[in-house]
């Protein structure tokens, strides 16, 4: 198990959120979409311009941008 | 009270994209009314649905995830919920995605309303293998829990009888307990305790939910709390900054992450053991799934998105032309039996070109509003609309903007023609503020439908042999200025970080026929009631301004005298026919002295311009405007612009003498122009400058107005827009005059 932050992560790979290390409005809005430690998702894709990023987690699909999913660090089993 | 008078309110809640609206609908019919909560934008839907002589109140709430007070929207269903007090809320819940729609009616369960759930979208979540035991969630919920169908309607009376059956309960508000665990338990107990034994803001929400909001940070709660009892607010955030240190240095988190948390952890014990049933393997790729490995492909993706935003255009534009050109023909017709019946003088004016012309204004848009409307409907309830955003996010997001920004400028002339009317309207589809206003500050400097002509007539005379390049270059003009200027707004006066992206993509979904005309109806109407009254007002103020004061009685003698003048000149055999003017009578010659005649009435039409109010400001203004090169001929022109921007050529043919120019008419126009001595290329290049960037005109400002909920916008954008255009249009000008281009 390794720690790494969700925007290095790529299109297909799977992963546990460990930590959600934002507060404030963001923060708050990250975690009213389910994204709290313990849960599992999957990356679902990347938009054409690499940013945001789709993910596949709680039976939705959600889109963050990658300033936003740096602040969200993912168990993996293997390192990106 | 008999059954016969009952009436209970009724509210609506649930997340975005869980068949709220459709449910609405689906309960209330036609019989709704929209209309906005006082100050604010937000949409506040109200609907009546009457059972066994009970009649139902039902107000939607809008649509949020979360009851916190970050956006207007949760703003506005929470206030509504505390303040309103409605007998029962529904609680609609998307059953294919249980666990986040919860997250909502856990907030809703510890405020203590009484509550009925919809578990909506069963055929959704049976689909995708997912069963739920609607009893047992019931059971262990203590609430009655109803699985629907919204779009079909099944379940709906259940729905509807249970929520009587809760309402005639009339029970009072039992708030939930979660525990928030050991760090926080204890605390919140002890502030509870507090807000209880003072009675802290205990009138409007439950001690325990109050204390929770104050762990939270909640701005508003906090604000509210400060003003009514500030010793003890000091105590309690006194508390709340102790949890929130431990909590710091133990657990390196937050209290709002911690309280996140358990209420997830609550779900998940909620529905652990017997309540759902996931029958497939849950990472099988779905219908929804599988079209967005196309729909969002690297490739194939935006080229896809640009054939449907351009089939959306198309749609708007191309469907809507015949209508509107009904309903304009249908107003010049009225125009002329008017002009024709009434006799000449002030209020023949008023009618023809400042009623009717100003009521054709308002009604000449709507068939545009209720395509737009319409594509965007459709593009929204399928749940495309989201994924333009999600493709366009980085581009947009680069000059403060969102990516849903992109619907607006196409709308407002993005792919030239189109209109900056549904286009400030189609702003609606962003939920974040700031950058929803930088959007629709900057959408009208696309180049609408009505700016074309203008552009056309002086590319004709300036630029004949560069058609398509010069119009080429305008799009990319007016597309630079808008974003750039977007983002000059977002670095000044809407300075701020972005607003939180967190967009969901809903899985696609064929809209239902009904929604999508309920949606587009309401909008429409809204315009037509709102942009008509105002509309009609200042385009009489307009029409006052170009007719008043008329020329003095010596002036209209010198007039009356020249035409006395040509025919006298005139042989005695055409008279009759040179004075039978208008009509396709008479020999070649007498076409000549009726010609000559009408020279006169338009040199009359001209100075009477001149004269008028609007032609002393255009004068007034030549003082300031000499730094652009305009006189006061376009001075006028600009100056009527405002009221309408098809109004520009028919002033210009005015004040060149060339009479009320018609569409058609436009190439005298630009052939005049092209010979007149004081005109060049460069000039042209300015005066196009400056008609793309400057004022949007009248109907645009009252949107504006209307959608960002203040006045001070559609001020601001009336003078920022002028300023700017007014700026670039000199530097064109006196850099060309510099460099000696296009003179």
């Amino acid at each position: 198990m390794t720690l790494v932050p969700l925007r290095s992560m790529s299109a297909g790979q799977k992963g546990i959120i460990a930590k959600v290390k934002a507060s404030g409005e963001l923060g708050r809005r990250i975690r009213d979409m389910g994204l709290v430690p313990g849960t599992a998702f999957q990356v679902q894709g990347r938009a054409p311009l690499k940013d945001p990023v789709a993910i596949r987690i709680r039976n939705f699909t959600l889109s963050l941008r990658n300033s936003e999913a740096d602040y969200i660090e993912v168990e993996v089993e293997e390192p990106a | 009270m008999s059954d016969a008078e009952r009436e209970f309110l009724v509210a609506l809640a649930g997340n975005p994209n869980c068949g709220k609206t459709t449910l609405f609908n689906a309960v209330t019919g036609a019989r709704q009314h929209v209309g906005n909560y006082p100050g604010i934008t937000v949409e506040k839907k109200e609907g009546f649905h009457t059972l066994n002589g009970t009649r139902i109140r039902l107000v939607d709430l809008p649509g949020t995830y979360s009851l916190t007070a970050y956006s207007m929207e949760e703003l506005v269903a929470r206030d509504f919920l505390v303040n309103d007090r409605p007998r029962v809320v529904i609680d609609i819940v998307d059953a294919s995605n249980l666990e986040r729609n919860l997250y909502l009616t856990v907030q809703l369960l510890e405020l203590g309303i009484p509550l009925v759930i919809a578990l909506n979208m069963m055929d959704a979540a049976a689909a995708r293998g997912i069963e739920i035991d609607a009893a047992e969630l019931a059971r262990r919920l203590r609430l009655p829990v109803i699985p629907t169908v919204a779009r079909t309607g099944k379940g709906k009376d259940e729905l509807l009888a249970a929520t009587v059956g809760e309402a005639t309960k009339d029970r009072a508000w039992e708030p939930l307990h979660v525990s928030y665990g050991p760090d926080v338990d204890p605390a919140l107990s002890e502030m509870e305790k507090d807000i209880r034994g003072s009675g802290f803001l205990t009138d409007v929400f439950p001690p325990r939910w109050t204390a929770l909001k104050v762990l939270e940070g909640d701005e508003q709660v906090l604000g509210k709390g400060r003003e009514a009892d500030p010793e003890l607010s000091r105590k309690l955030e006194a508390t709340a900054a102790r949890v929130a240190e431990h909590l710091e240095k133990t657990l390196d988190s937050y209290p709002e992450a911690i309280i996140a948390d358990h209420r997830y952890g609550f779900i998940a014990s909620l529905l652990r053991n017997g309540v759902v049933r996931q029958n497939r393997k849950a990472d099988r790729l779905y219908l929804s799934d599988q079209l967005d490995r196309v729909l969002t492909n690297r490739f194939l993706g935006p080229i896809i998105m640009m054939v449907i935003l351009y089939a959306v255009y198309q749609f708007t534009f191309n469907y809507s032309r015949l209508p509107v050109e009904l309903l304009e023909s249908g107003f010049t017709v009225l125009g002329r039996y008017m002009e024709s019946t009434l006799p000449d003088g002030l209020v023949k004016s008023l009618v023809v070109s400042g009623i009717i012309d100003g009521v054709g204004g308002i009604i000449g848009f709507v068939p545009l509003i209720v395509f737009m409307f319409l594509s965007i409907a459709l593009l929204e309830d399928t749940g495309y609309l989201a994924r333009v955003a999600y493709m366009l996010d980085r581009v947009f997001r680069s000059f403060g903007l969102h990516g849903s920004s992109v619907m607006a400028f196409i709308i407002s002339g993005g792919i030239a023609g189109g209109c900056a009317v549904p286009g400030v309207m189609a702003t609606r589809t962003l939920r974040s503020s700031k950058e929803r206003l930088a959007t629709l500050l900057t959408a009208p400097f696309m180049n609408c439908g009505a700016k074309l002509p203008v552009f056309a007539m002086l590319i004709a005379a300036f630029f004949p042999e560069r058609r398509a390049v010069m119009m080429f270059v305008l799009t990319l003009l007016s597309w630079s200025a808008a974003l750039l200027l977007a983002k000059l707004i977002r670095v000044t006066i809407l300075r701020g970080p972005s607003t939180p992206f967190l967009l969901e993509l809903p899985p696609y979904r064929l809209p239902t026929f009904k929604g999508l005309l309920i949606h587009t109806w309401e909008r429409t109407w809204q315009y037509i009631r709102k942009a008509g009254t105002i509309i009609l007002a200042i385009s009489i103020l307009f029409w006052a301004l170009m007719s008043f004061p008329g020329l003095s009685e010596t002036q209209r003698q010198a007039f009356d005298a020249k035409r006395q003048e040509v025919l006298r000149q005139a042989p005695e055999d055409v008279k009759p026919d040179v004075l039978g003017r208008g009509q396709d009578l008479g020999t070649a010659s007498a076409a000549a002295w009726r010609d000559r005649l009408l020279a006169v009435d338009r040199e009359e039409a001209e100075s009477a311009l001149k004269h008028s109010f609007a032609g002393r400001i255009g004068t007034a203004l030549e003082g300031i405007t000499r730094w652009t090169g305009f006189d006061w001929r376009l001075n006028v022109a600009l100056l009527s612009g405002f009221a309408a921007k098809e109004l520009i050529i028919s002033t210009l043919g005015t004040a060149y003498s060339l009479g009320e120019l018609s569409k058609d008419e436009e190439l005298s126009l630009s052939a005049r122009l092209a010979a007149d001595r004081s005109w060049n290329p460069l000039q042209a290049f300015a005066v196009i400058v400056f008609i793309m960037l400057y004022a949007p005109c009248l109907a645009t400002v009252t949107c504006i107005i209307k959608e960002s909920g203040t006045w001070k916008w559609g001020v601001f954008s009336m003078a920022f827009n002028t300023a700017i255009a007014f700026a670039l249009a000199i530097l064109v000008y006196q850099g060309g005059l510099w460099l000696g281009v296009g003179t």
